[in-house]
């Protein structure tokens, strides 16, 4: 046993965090929200180069085989630097129609994904009605409940969320019928768990960097002629944030080993309910100047409750936990 | 990365849990803070050491079996899955020993390890005292040099396992005119029965006497009984803390077996519809996971040769506020029962309340967290 990432594994959550921290992804972030996906996609593209997509498809399809656990890693660094877009969404549309098996729809769509020229959302059965950027994405997949996958061709008007980074629509019903019956059920199922362990993975950076930015913050911000960040309240908050945080990443790191929906469940509701803690933390220590839009910091804080809810809620998760352990 | 444990670790498994499935005590022991199983468990000690499972990780010529780190937490997750007794000895084997496996002479080693492995002593600690508390270093309590040793004089408190345990191991001041209040500070161990020594049991909220107050009055103390070189007590005392606070204190198995017996009550005593419970129980399921997982990744830095330092004040206020909450979900499945005093989960309870207060208040934890981890400026406590 050995409960840690390896070098390489290492080395690529770093390549892609060195990558991410150099380029100006707030300013991608606010044009992706304007409708401007442009600078968005130069990012994506870089993403892409590292072979990050490739984590999530086959060797016969130009992927690198699945590979959750670096996948997880790289999605870490997505969160932490607030990247846009239908990562997640891209991510278990390859995995989805990696597991399928249908040699036409993998040749069809996957060189494409896995080389991040073309990108995916979708609609997974059990799964938020919404597709994440579908005026965005090359590809918009829809599930049906019944096993029909298909290949939406539009999206009704687009809803703004929360996160105005985050774009949402629902998808027309109807469209190409791609494949149907038990398999897509399946390859769905893993598709959604893969959704579910890298939104997971996305929390947990947005949480990282909001701690980091605020722990900075703390010691700049000075109040009755003191930092703030040597108040013991304020201490205690950014202690208590870290805990959350800390002891989320090893539930990440096994989820991602087991792909079992009771860890990748167990992941997700701490890594969420962690991040949102951590967003609620930095807002209430910057004060008032936290509550704008203005700063930068607003980019993760409106991002944390979404993520915490997309892919599987806190109740979700949990009632996902104990059905596992009660079966 | 993998979570996979080496054929020996599961073949050490299956050798514990077949041990102790044919050795736990069919019905629970009296509780180990009254004199009836303090000499119960102390029984039970001796069993554990009769087959080499009372120090697994202590070298073998001192009782142990000379496992590593990963084999001792796969005992622990088999020792509290058997529902076996809590350990008596636990300040002796958790506290002690680690300091003299680090500061001690082959001499004092070879003296105090086995009769603490057998259970034969029992050791109780004395580190507070009435005025000094998470602000340990302003402790009082003093030792003089005497011919041929010390002379202990002062009051300890809040002593774990004092009113029924054999010896016991502290700080104590021995230069009084040392320019800071952690220096001049000297380790040593001392006899509970000694000429000089008076022992007031202090019951804690049930009763029970968990601790006591020891009235020191020229105690004599022979220099083979000081650890490390005098004047050394609060860096050698420092090392332990960590041990309490890190790893060995509390081993994920424990908190395993007990979200595995709370599952249990929520499938037997668990209303479907009162939906925020069960979500307590999932959470309960889910925080022994994280810790059993955080846990195994900062065993993995040791086999790696890393070092954990403030990070173990992670450790001690995850799992103490988790302790709380674990119990807490216990009493409320079991409605008009939980307040009785004989309850299965009464005890347990009692006992978690007093984790975020000791081993280090969690308030001073999350000092440490905020200052060393974080980097966050001192300010006043």
């Amino acid at each position: 046993m050995r409960f840690l990432p390896t070098e390489e594994q290492s080395d690529f959550a770093r390549t892609l965090h060195g990558l991410l921290a150099a380029s100006d992804v707030p300013a991608a972030v606010r044009a992706w929200g304007a409708g401007d996906h442009t600078p968005g996609r130069a990012l994506w593209a870089r993403i892409a180069a590292t072979g990050l997509f490739a984590l999530a498809a086959d060797e016969a399809h130009e992927g690198m085989g699945l590979m959750p656990l670096e996948m997880a890693g790289g999605f870490v660094e997505l969160g932490r630097a607030g990247v846009p877009g239908p990562v997640v969404e891209t991510a278990a549309a390859a995995v989805l129609l990696t597991r399928l098996g249908d040699e036409a729809l993998a040749k069809r769509f996957l060189p494409g994904l896995a080389a991040g020229e073309t990108s995916a959302t979708l609609t997974l059965p059990g799964a938020g009605p919404y597709a994440l950027d579908a005026d965005a994405a090359t590809h918009l997949f829809t599930v049906s409940a019944a096993g029909e996958l298909r290949l939406a061709a539009g999206a009704g008007p687009l809803r703004t969320s929360i996160d105005p980074a985050r774009r949402l629509a629902l998808p027309d019903a109807g469209g190409e019928l791609l494949a149907a019956g038990p398999a897509v059920i399946t390859a769905a199922r893993d598709a959604a768990d893969w959704a579910r362990l890298l939104t997971a993975a996305q929390c947990l950076g947005t949480g990282e960097a909001l701690l980091a930015r605020t722990v900075e913050y703390a010691k700049q911000r000075t109040q009755f002629g003191t930092a703030i960040g040597g108040f013991q309240a304020v201490k205690h908050r950014l202690a208590d944030t870290l805990i959350g945080l800390e002891f989320a990443r090893p539930l990440l790191w096994a989820a991602a080993l087991s792909l079992a929906p009771g860890e990748v469940a167990a992941a997700k509701l701490t890594a969420g309910e962690a991040a949102y803690a951590a967003a609620m933390t930095a807002l209430q220590l910057h004060g008032a100047v936290g509550y704008t839009e203005e700063l930068d910091l607003s980019l993760w804080l409106r991002k944390a409750r979404p993520l915490r809810d997309a892919w599987g809620s806190p109740s979700q998760c949990r009632a996902a936990v104990l059905q596992e352990r009660l079966r | 990365m993998d979570l996979n444990h080496a054929a020996d670790v599961e073949a050490f498994r299956a050798e514990a849990r077949d041990w102790l499935a044919a050795h736990v005590p069919a019905t629970p022991l009296p509780s180990l803070e009254t004199r009836e199983g303090f000499a119960a468990h102390r029984e039970w000690e001796a069993l554990l050491h009769s087959a080499r499972w009372s120090v697994v990780s202590w070298p073998e010529e001192y009782g142990g079996r000379g496992v590593d780190i990963e084999h001792w937490l796969v005992f622990e997750e088999e020792y509290w899955a058997a529902g076996a007794p809590g350990r008596v000895s636990q300040n002796g084997i958790n506290l002690l020993a680690p300091t003299l496996f680090d500061h001690a002479t082959d001499e004092q080693r070879a003296r105090v390890l086995p009769s603490m492995a057998s259970g034969e002593t029992i050791w109780a600690q004395a580190w507070s005292e009435p005025e000094s508390g998470s602000d340990l270093a302003s402790l009082k309590s003093r030792a003089v040099r005497t011919e041929g040793g010390w002379l202990l004089s002062g009051q300890k408190t809040w002593s774990s396992r004092a009113a029924f345990a054999d010896r016991a191991f502290g700080i104590f001041r021995t230069d009084p005119e040392a320019p800071k209040p952690h220096q001049g500070l000297t380790y040593l161990m001392f006899d509970l029965h000694a000429p000089g020594v008076t022992v007031r049991p202090i019951g804690r909220l049930d009763g029970k006497p968990a601790f006591a107050e020891l009235f020191l009055d020229e105690v004599f103390v022979p220099d083979a009984d000081v650890i490390g070189e005098p004047g050394q007590g609060w860096r050698i005392a420092m090392s332990t803390t960590g041990n309490e606070r890190g790893l060995t204190l509390r081993a994920p198995g424990r908190f395993l077996a007990a979200a595995d017996r709370l599952v249990e009550l929520w499938q037997s005593h668990g209303d479907p519809a009162d939906t925020a419970l069960r979500d307590r129980v999932a959470d309960a399921v889910v925080g022994a996971r994280a810790y059993q997982l955080f846990t195994w990744a900062n065993a993995s830095r040791f086999a790696a040769g890393e070092t954990i330092g403030a990070e173990s004040s992670l450790n001690k206020v995850f799992w103490s506020q988790y302790d709380i909450a674990l119990h807490e979900s216990a009493l409320d499945l079991l409605g008009p029962d939980a307040e009785l005093a004989d309850g299965a989960w009464a005890e347990p309870w009692i006992f978690s309340l007093a984790g975020p207060i000791y081993a280090g208040t969690n308030e001073i934890q999350r000092d440490i967290i905020a200052e060393r981890l974080l980097g966050l400026p001192k300010g006043r406590r």
